[in-house]
Order: C-alpha cells, then structure tokens, then sequence
C-alpha cells in the first residue's frame, strides 16, 4: 500500500477569462520512505497539485474529480475537522517562499512550538524544549529560540521554516521549491540538510522544483509535469540517463553545464501554454520536434514500459 | 587582453553605512560602528565585454552597483566612465551619462508600475528623456523595443498589464524599457534569479545578443556559477564588500584558487543523480558584524586554511598569471 495515491486528480479555477485546468487527470504513488520530485515549468500546476494534496485550495479553484488518498482515506471527502487533524502530523507542508511569511512579531521558539501545542497536547515547557531541540536537528544555533524573524537571514528562516514543519514529525511532508531563490551555498546546505533528515527522520515527501540539479540530489523517483499533466514518470536515475518525453528531453538538453565543455546556451523553442481553452490533442505538440499528425488531435494516454511511465504519441504500441 | 581604454574604471571604490545608532551616530561617529558595504573595489570594464560578478547574498553586489551608477553616494573612490571622473559632476553634468548606464532589476514583478500597461511603460521613459519627436515616432520606437526583446507579435503585449504577463515576459519589458535609451553599459543585478530555469536561458540569450548586436558593456550580478560561466567574458567574485579572485570565465571556473571560489563551486546542485553529493569545503554564514575583520582577511571566520598572516593583514589581489588575480596568502606559501 502507498502511503500517498492520487487518482486521476482534476482540479480547475473557475476564473473570468475561461476554465484552467491546472490540474489535470494527474496520477501518482508515493511509497513510503521515499521522496517524489516533481518538475515543470513555472504555471504548470506544481503548487496547485500540493495545496490540493494538504487541502488549501480556495475558489476560483475547485476539485472537480477524483481521489487523494493518504493511508486509505480519501482526503478529497474529509471534512474540516478530520482535515485538520491530520495536517501537522500526518500531512504537512513548506510552501513555495514560506520563508518570507513567518510571523514577524512572534519569536521563532513559538512558532515552531505553536504546531506541537495544536497537535500533541503537550504543556508549554515541553513544547519549548522540543523545539529547542528541533532548532538544534536543522542546524540553528539553540540559542536563537527566542529571537524574531529580522534576526535571521534568508537561509536561517528556511531552517527555521523546516523546524516548523517537522516538528511533529508527520508521515508526508511537501516542500515547495524549498531552496528557490537563496543563494547557492545557501542552497547546498539546506539540500544536505533535507537528505539528512530524510534518513534521520525516515520522511516520506514530494519535492517541487523548477531546477532538475535539486531533484536529481534529492529524490528517488519524479514526475514531469506539463500544463497541468504528469508527461512522463520514472526513477531518478533512469529519468536523468535517458528521458523518454520530448519535453523531458528537452527540459535535460537546456540545463546549463558547469564543469565539461560550455554548450551552447539553448532555450527550449516556443511558448509556454496556456491552461485556458486549450487545443486538443498533445500540450507539448506545439512545441515539440517529434510531433506527428496523431499528436494533434488525440491526447495521448499514460503507457507503462520497463517501469516507467510516458504519455507521449512516440510511445503508444 | 584589451587595449583600448577602458569603459570603465573603477578606483577604491568604497562604501560604508553606519551601524550606529540615535545621537551618537552624529556626535561621536565611530569608525568601527560601520559596516563597509564595499571595502575597496578596483576593477576596469572594456567596451562590449560582460564581466561577472559572482558572490553570496550580502556581500556587497546591489551596494556596489548601486554607487556606480551614482543612485547612492560612495564614501569614497573614483568611478571613471569614458575617462571622466563621474563621481565628481555635478547632477547636470551627470544628466548626459545617466542614459548611457542602466541598471536592470532582480524582481521583474516590483520594478514594473502595475497599471501601466506594456506600451506605456515605455512611453514613459521615451517621454522623460525626450526621445521621440512626433506620436509616429513614438509608436515605432516601441514597436521596436518590443521587436528587439522579443515580445512577439507585437500587438499582443502592447496593451497588456504587468499582472498577465509572466516572470520572463515581465523581465523582457524592463529590458525593453532600458534598452530603448540606446545605454552603451548596463548593470543587469540578478537578472534571472527569480525566474524558472528553462525561462532563464530564454533572457540570457536576449542579453547575449544584445551584446553583440550593440556592444553593449555588462555587469553581471549573480550567485550563480553556471549562467556567469555561460554569458562573461571575465568573472569576479565578491566576498564582503571585496574581489578576492578575478580573470577570465574559463579560468575562474577550471582553475578556482580563492577558498570561497572553490566553495562556490563546490555548491552548484548537480543534474546528475548518481554523483556523490559535493562537500562544501567552509561553514556558517556572511558574518553580519564586522568589526571582527578590521585587520583581518574578510574571509577569516569561514576559511578553512586560515594562518596567523590571515588575521593580522588583509590579502590584496595579485596577479598569477597575465589574465588571472587572486587575493589569498595561501598562494605565497
Ligand atoms: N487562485 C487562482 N486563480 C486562477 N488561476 C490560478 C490560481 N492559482 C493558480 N492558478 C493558475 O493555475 C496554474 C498553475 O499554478 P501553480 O501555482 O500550481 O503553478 P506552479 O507549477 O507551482 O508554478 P511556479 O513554478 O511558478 O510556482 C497557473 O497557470 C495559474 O495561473
Ligand atoms: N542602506 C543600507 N543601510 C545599511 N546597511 C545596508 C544598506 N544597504 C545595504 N546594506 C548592507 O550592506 C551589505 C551588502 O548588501 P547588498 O544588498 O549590497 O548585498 P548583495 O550582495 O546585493 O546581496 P543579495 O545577493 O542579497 O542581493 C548587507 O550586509 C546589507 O545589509
Ligand atoms: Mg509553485
Ligand atoms: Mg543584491
């Protein structure tokens, strides 16, 4: 049984201009002790997918089918009450710049024993040693308890964004682009400290980045994500080695190289699409240089081969 | 490598804010209480090349950018641009040379006025500088900004507003909006930082040709190692308010020989899942008080070969071949 399973999972906003389909007929499997990567370019339904998963979508957007189920229950039809006892502990999340929405006026020490004092009906004191503790775990001077937000720099807040959120030690954590915009050394310490805790704590979680050099350090498996469609699915490494998508391929062939020769700087040609009226058939056809006549009118279907996932016209038997 | 005069040349740039606080701040200002944003700066820039500057949040890049373009007033140096000392002009003087140096922004979403629309945004910057005579004149100015940095077809970004347009295509119309004033150098501080991978090659290419289709100078402000490595001809890397490694890109990224370029380096995430994650070969953060590095090397808290000479001087940049300069004791030993 997997831990986390979405299931055909389509989710709309209903908004002035049109319907947007940000998500949609997404499936996926999270065993547990593993971590999912999921990639795409920006505006492809990567945040949308997570706040669907914790139960944080708000109209215009609505969940128009399908299932999510953690542990067997399908969080789709739980109410608030349940919902919320299963977030902190069970399901929890680092939003997308979460760093940048700690409480200004409440001391990081509170805010990390905030979750456990709503989750774990532990006193005060205890609350406080553990979160002095869990100062210590992401790599935060103790000391720092009862300092505010301005005293911490960017990279310190993202710490202490991840104290916050592992705290109570839940089955599934998402992070959302969780070192996107800090700087590079910045970034290669939090990576270590998100594969640290991923063996210290045993995590399960989805990993959401824009930039494969962070998937390919952090997680087991990956989904590619295209206008709202998981294209293609697969171990890391086989993903990496051979990507069977054109997108994939495409996405792999523009990643800059920092050692070797310098290639030719190559964006991937065309527009990015739109989620609103858009044409039949394949997302990517527009832009990709394999399309054949069928990609233009038939979407294509999920196929499973060798243990990966494609849903590309190159593909279909 | 060039013999021409330089663009550009800057002199013991410094620059230093005061840490200090309430009335003593103006009646007993003390030396120590500042914090030396850049602590003495020297470089040249030649016509048409892009030179990186490459270092971690905080170690002076904006501030630097910031004095040379005269937005804020240094403490002290010389910022020559086409041989004139332009720090010493008056604002008049300044006006011709304002135009000539533009400055392009981090975050695209905050520089662009939200209720203008694409075609105003630049309207207004013709108009301030007077550089259309008729309406005619005007109209095809924009159309061929907008042409130049790839907003295409034209009429469907004339009358769009910031709030629907995306991170890149909004980082194209401050580009847009720079780039009509014809600069012959422009700092570009953090250019792509906030943009998708994928949508970042896209700008890079555009400053790329812009480059070689104007000769445009370039700074180019970053912490990333790879889009320096890809677009600069030279890259100088920063750490607290000094250069403390500067040469050409192939150089700097194949031979690193400053600590903090190595580390650096050693920092960039990998595509490749089989590699063994790198070690980052120093600790902690940008100090944030400095008087710990009065006398010292700037570097002193998070090096990790640090000697006595390390805390009693401070390493100048030296010359270790014709192209190539690092600022280190190590290298004398
Ligand atoms: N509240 C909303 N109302 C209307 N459309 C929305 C809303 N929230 C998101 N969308 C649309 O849904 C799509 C997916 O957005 P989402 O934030 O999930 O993308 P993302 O992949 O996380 O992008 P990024 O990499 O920029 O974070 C976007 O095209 C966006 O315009
Ligand atoms: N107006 C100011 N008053 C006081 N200190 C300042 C001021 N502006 C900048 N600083 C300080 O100067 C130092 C250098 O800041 P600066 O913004 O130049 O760094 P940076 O290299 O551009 O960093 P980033 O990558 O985060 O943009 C920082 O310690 C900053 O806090
Ligand atoms: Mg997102
Ligand atoms: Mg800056």
């Amino acid at each position: 049984m997997s831990l986390l399973e979405v299931d055909d999972l389509r989710l709309y906003f209903y908004t002035k201009r049109g319907t947007a389909k940000a998500v949609d007929r997404v499936g996926f499997r999270v065993e547990k002790n593993e971590t999912l990567g999921l990639i795409g370019e920006s505006g492809c339904g990567k945040t949308t997918t997570a706040l669907a998963i914790m139960k944080l979508i708000k109209p215009p957007g609505q969940i128009v089918h399908g299932k999510i189920l953690f542990q067997d229950r399908d969080i789709v039809s739980l109410d608030k009450e349940d919902m919320r006892e299963l977030r902190g502990k069970g399901l929890a999340i680092i939003r997308q710049e979460a760093q940048n929405s700690l409480n200004p006026v409440m001391s990081i020490g509170k805010q990390i024993a905030e979750g456990l004092l709503v989750h774990d009906k532990i006193g005060k004191k205890e609350a406080w040693e553990r979160a002095e503790h869990q100062l210590g775990l992401v790599g935060l001077d103790t000391k720092m308890i009862s300092h505010f937000p301005h005293e911490f720099s960017g990279g310190m807040k993202q710490r202490a964004v991840i104290a916050m959120a592992t705290v109570c030690r839940p089955q599934f954590l998402i992070l959302d682009e969780p070192t996107t915009g800090l700087d590079v050394i910045v970034q290669r310490q939090l990576l270590s400290l998100i594969n640290h805790l991923k063996q210290e704590l045993g995590l399960t979680a989805l990993l959401i980045a824009h930039d494969l050099a962070v998937i390919a350090e952090t997680c087991d498996r990956v989904a590619v994500m295209y206008a709202g469609k998981i294209v293609e699915h697969s171990d890391t490494v086989s993903l990496y080695r051979k990507p069977l998508h054109p997108y994939s391929q495409a996405l792999l062939s523009a990643y800059p190289n920092l050692k070797g020769e310098k290639k030719q700087l190559r964006s991937i040609p065309g527009v990015p699409p739109r989620l609103i009226n858009t044409p039949y058939g394949c997302k990517f056809e527009p832009r990709c240089s394999y399309a054949l006549e069928a990609c233009k009118h038939q979407e294509p279907e999920m196929m499973y081969q060798d243990g990966r996932y494609v849903a590309c016209h190159l593909f279909q038997a | 490598m060039n013999k021409q005069t330089p663009l550009l040349q800057i002199d013991n740039l410094q620059k230093h804010f005061s840490l200090q606080k309430g009335w003593k701040s103006v009646f007993a200002p003390s030396k120590a209480a500042s914090l030396r944003a850049v602590d003495d700066i020297t470089f040249e820039l030649h016509p048409g090349e892009v030179l990186g500057f490459v270092g971690e949040s905080g170690c002076g890049k904006s501030t630097m950018s910031r004095t040379l373009l005269r937005l804020i007033e240094p403490t002290q140096g010389v910022v020559r641009f086409q041989g004139r000392n332009i720090l010493g002009l008056s604002r008049k003087e300044f006006n011709p040379y304002r135009r000539k140096m533009q400055l392009i922004f981090q975050d695209p979403f905050g520089s662009l006025n939200p209720r203008r629309t694409v075609a105003e945004t630049i309207r207004q910057t013709i108009n301030i500088h007077g550089l259309a005579h008729s309406r005619q004149e005007e109209a095809k100015l924009i159309e061929r900004t907008l042409d130049l940095v790839g907003l295409k077809p034209i009429e469907e970004y004339w009358d769009k507003y910031p709030t629907l347009l995306s991170g890149g295509q909004l980082q194209r119309v401050s580009i847009a909006r720079v780039l009509v004033l014809q600069p012959e150098f422009i700092i570009a501080d953090e250019p792509v930082s906030m943009l998708d991978v994928s949508v970042r090659i896209g700008i890079l290419e555009l400053l790329q040709g812009l480059q070689k289709d104007f000769n445009i100078s370039f700074l180019y402000i970053t912490h990333d190692m790879i889009t320096a490595r890809h677009i600069c001809d030279r890259i100088a890397i920063m750490y607290l308010g000094r250069i403390v490694e500067i040469g050409e890109a192939d150089d700097i990224i194949q031979s690193p020989l400053h600590p903090y370029t190595q580390a650096l380096m050693a920092a960039v995430p990998v595509p490749d899942p089989t590699a063994a994650p790198p070690n980052l070969p120093i600790k902690g953060y940008v100090p944030t008080d400095p008087k710990e590095t009065v006398a010292s090397c700037n570097f002193i808290q998070r090096c990790p070969y640090a000697v006595q000479t390390c805390r009693t001087q401070k390493p100048e940049l030296r010359f270790v071949n014709n192209r190539h300069q690092v600022a280190c004791f190590r290298l004398d030993f």
